[in-house]
């Protein structure tokens, strides 16, 4: 296992999450309507940033596939909010030069006529630096 | 009454309904809408990372410039409602980001989220008053069976948003029943449609979305109303075969405003 203890550090101040707060319950990971899509569940989030083995998450799809519905944060009986160390991930790695994961030109291929700009910024906002 | 107003680039654009039916029904019930002046989007999503400035500073802006003016800062959409409110919560709460932002912006004083910031159904509840709402019903709903549809946004994070409760919210349904329809409860009514995945992993939101329709239906629904247009589009796309509409529309349509649109 990969130890990065630099990274580890910016992701625990980026988010501002404890996660030596989590007691394993599992509920973020249960609640999470991404799940069956994901590699790494909420819960090994947190539990990897602990560790510092961040190098894992950092290539992972399940950075892209958290649907920021703040299930996780909200039904968490520790309060350790882990949908903020996803996006604390998702954004040491799309804030790298030439690192974004949706360009303009994508669009047009998924767009359609009804799209709601609403999406298009969101996807913007989440995919991309 | 007159309050500030955030519409948002959606509501602009694709979501005009919902927009114009604010307005309406805000009129019909003695509450004016005032536009801040050139706004700005508010980006959809509200960044949870902390050391994220720029993406947050349109929603401060649009704040201050409620606050100048004293009034409080309603919006309608569900997204720009939760990323104004947690940008807010940040100004309120995070004393470092505020004093970046301050000193960023230089507007002439500093803004420590002091504006209060309401969705629209919170007007209704908490300004306006459901009560009032039902004396000016003109064509009731009666007999429609309408399930609401919450999303995350409208409810979540619960001690960010403090619109209702974020598991057992009654927001909507009251709503529904001083409109004089009756409120069909269901399970995945806060629950996510999928959201911007849709562009990423379409087969997703596609299962998130149908489940949320199956799960109304299934309660006895002939319509759901929300106050997202990404909700909506994600509904509708993947094939609602009840009619998915907003809750502003429901709205105008009760106070007998609606047609006025067209
Ligand atoms: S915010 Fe992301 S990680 Fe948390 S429950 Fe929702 S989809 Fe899962
Ligand atoms: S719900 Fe909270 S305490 Fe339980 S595993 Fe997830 S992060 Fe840890």
């Amino acid at each position: 296992m990969s130890h990065n203890s630099n990274l580890q550090d910016d992701i625990i101040r980026m988010s501002g999450v404890n996660p030596r707060k989590c007691m394993r319950c599992g509920k973020c990971s249960a609640t999470c309507p991404a799940y069956d899509e994901m590699e790494y569940h909420p819960h090994q989030f947190v539990n990897m940033v602990e560790n510092g083995d961040i190098e894992p998450l950092l290539k992972s799809e399940s950075l892209y596939r958290c649907l920021s519905c703040f299930a996780c944060i909200e039904r968490c009986p520790r309060s350790v909010e882990p949908a903020k160390l996803v996006e604390a991930v998702r954004l040491a790695v799309i804030r790298q030069q030439g690192a974004n994961r949706m360009k303009p030109e994508d669009v047009a291929a998924i767009a359609d006529d009804e799209t709601p700009q609403q999406l298009l910024v969101s996807a913007f906002r989440k995919y991309s630096k | 009454m007159k309050v500030s107003y955030f519409p948002g680039c959606t509501l602009k654009n694709k979501a005009k309904d919902l927009d114009a039916y604010a307005y309406k029904s805000a009129e019909a019930l003695g509450v004016t809408l005032e536009e801040i002046e050139n706004w700005q989007c508010c980006g959809g999503v509200f960044t949870t990372s902390k050391d994220e400035i720029a993406t947050k500073l349109s929603s401060v802006r649009a704040l201050k410039a409620a606050n100048d003016k004293g009034q409080p800062l309603v919006s309608v959409c569900s997204a720009c409602h939760n990323v104004i409110k947690q940008t807010n919560y940040a100004m309120q709460t995070d004393k470092d980001f505020a004093f970046k932002v301050n000193n960023y912006l230089k507007e002439d004083g500093p803004y420590n989220g002091e504006t209060e910031v309401l969705h629209f159904l919170e007007l209704l509840r908490d300004k306006i008053g459901f009560d009032t709402v039902k004396e000016k019903v003109v064509n009731s709903l009666k007999g429609k069976k309408i399930a609401a549809y919450y999303g995350c946004l409208l409810l979540r994070p619960g001690k960010v948003m403090r619109m209702d409760d974020p598991e057992n919210p009654t927001i909507m349904e009251d709503l529904i029943k001083a409109l004089g329809a009756e409120p069909v409860v269901f399970a995945n009514r806060n629950e996510c449609c999928g959201g911007y995945v849709s562009m990423e992993s379409p087969a997703l939101a596609a299962k998130k979305s149908n489940a949320v329709v199956e799960n109304a239906k299934a309660k006895g629904a002939d319509m759901i109303i929300t106050a997202c247009p990404l909700c909506r589009y994600n509904l509708v796309k993947n094939g609602a075969d009840i009619p998915v509409v907003y809750f502003t529309e429901l709205l105008a349509e009760a106070l007998g405003v609606k047609e006025d649109n067209k």
